[in-house]
């Protein structure tokens, strides 16, 4: 490998989160293509390894392949994170297509009082505060995280399925004349 | 409680009163966009009688607002009334939205599961925070919050400080040593008769102590009479 590619490598062998392309690039400026030098790390671990070098989060992390979690988690030497509950995962879902949105607009869409668990949310920082609506009492506006993405493993939010393919269509709701 | 054969329902699987709904119109195989509300509202109502008052809230304001389209729909309306605006729309509309998130949820869920089969490099303390930068003050500075730092106490406080008085551990080992000898001895053996009233608190604490881990029992045969501290039998008093 060129010896770019050794140190990002190194630099992500050492990280334990996925670190992204500016923080990549800060480790050599002008040392060359950074994303050249990761697409040559991919290409090498694609095979003939336990880890692959996977996009997420909005950067490059290494992460053990699938077919060896079962093992690892018997010898407990890693454990997966605890699953979501569904009422977490209905209020990240919310979160994620509406943001910024602030928790009347998450209670209405699900139609149950949904602070604590957005506190929780906030908790384990999947979701955070982004700004302040214009209403009333200028509420919080929430938004989803980058420990948001690394949980689904997904790359960026334009991961996220597009709402015209799943079986329901909906779009925002769209403001209805009401008659006078 | 009522319910028709297939409808045995458990609320805590459902995350709120639309995923109820949502259940009970699946379960009916009728038509989102056109719902039967006087069905689903009697269904609504059979399931939410068993309900838990911490959830109760939620799900007794849907149960109202299906009672009131309910009513709604049963309110005369001429044909070709443009204006007639169909009381369900509103809750066709939530569910729909809601029917979404559902398999928004299913999505993500699964995209949880498959990335949690996946480890990164293990969990690692977050760095230390950087050292604070070397102050910069000088001597006028320093007096000066020193000035206000004492004007803001009232009168100074003073503590005499005084080392423990209290021997417990050597009280321990004098008890140890009487009970190597002796199956069962009085108070007066271990603090002898001109004990100080430290002496007197550390002994008692460690006969306390000991009769906690069971190494003595402690009995007083009458009451206000002398202590017979016995030699304790472990088993028994665990």
């Amino acid at each position: 490998m060129e010896p770019l590619a050794k140190l990002l490598e190194a630099a992500l062998f050492a990280a334990s989160r996925p670190l992204t392309l500016e923080e990549l690039e800060s480790l050599a400026p002008s040392e060359g293509d950074v994303r050249a030098a990761l697409d040559e790390i991919r290409q090498n671990y694609r095979e003939d390894h336990g880890v692959e070098l996977v996009e997420i989060a909005e950067g490059w992390q290494f992460l053990t392949r699938r077919e060896y979690a079962e093992t690892i988690e018997r010898a407990q030497f890693a454990l997966r994170p605890r699953r979501l509950s569904p009422a977490a995962l209905e209020t990240l879902a919310i979160i994620a297509y509406r943001q910024p949105v602030g928790r009347l607009e998450v209670d209405e869409i699900r139609g149950v009082d949904s602070g604590a668990v957005m506190d929780k949310l906030v908790e384990r920082g999947l979701i955070e505060v982004v700004t302040r609506g214009e209403g009333l009492g200028r509420p919080l506006l929430y938004g989803t995280t980058p420990p948001f993405l690394e949980i689904l493993g997904l790359k960026d939010l334009e991961d996220l399925p597009r709402l015209e393919e799943l079986s329901v269509a909906l779009r925002r709701p769209t403001p209805v004349d009401e008659p006078e | 409680m009522q319910t028709g054969p297939g409808f045995v329902v458990e609320l805590e699987k459902f995350s709120g009163p639309l995923d109820l709904l949502l259940h009970l119109i699946k379960e009916d195989e009728v038509d989102i966009t056109d719902l039967p509300i006087a069905k689903i509202a009697d269904q609504f109502l059979a399931v939410i009688q068993d309900l838990g008052l911490n959830q109760a809230a939620d799900y007794l304001e849907m149960a109202a607002r299906l009672l009131r389209i309910k009513a709604q729909m049963l309110l005369p309306r001429r044909l070709g009334d443009d204006e007639w605006e169909d009381p369900r729309a509103e809750l066709v509309r939530r569910l729909l939205e809601y029917q979404q998130i559902r398999e928004l949820v299913e999505w993500l869920g699964h995209a949880a599961d498959v990335r949690a089969e996946r480890f990164g490099r293990g969990y690692e303390a977050p760095p230390p925070d950087a050292p604070p930068a070397p102050l910069q003050i000088d001597l006028n500075d320093l007096l000066g919050a020193a000035e206000r730092v004492i004007a803001l106490i009232p009168e100074p406080m003073l503590h005499r400080v005084v080392p423990r008085p209290l021997d417990v551990e050597g009280a321990t080992a004098k008890i140890n040593a009487l009970l190597a000898e002796r199956e069962q001895f009085g108070w007066s053996d271990i603090v002898g008769r001109g004990a100080t009233i430290v002496d007197v608190l550390s002994a008692f604490i460690a006969l306390l102590e000991l009769a906690k881990r069971s190494v003595v029992t402690l009995s007083q045969p009458e009451p206000f009479g002398p202590m017979v501290v016995t030699r304790g039998t472990p088993r028994e008093a665990a």
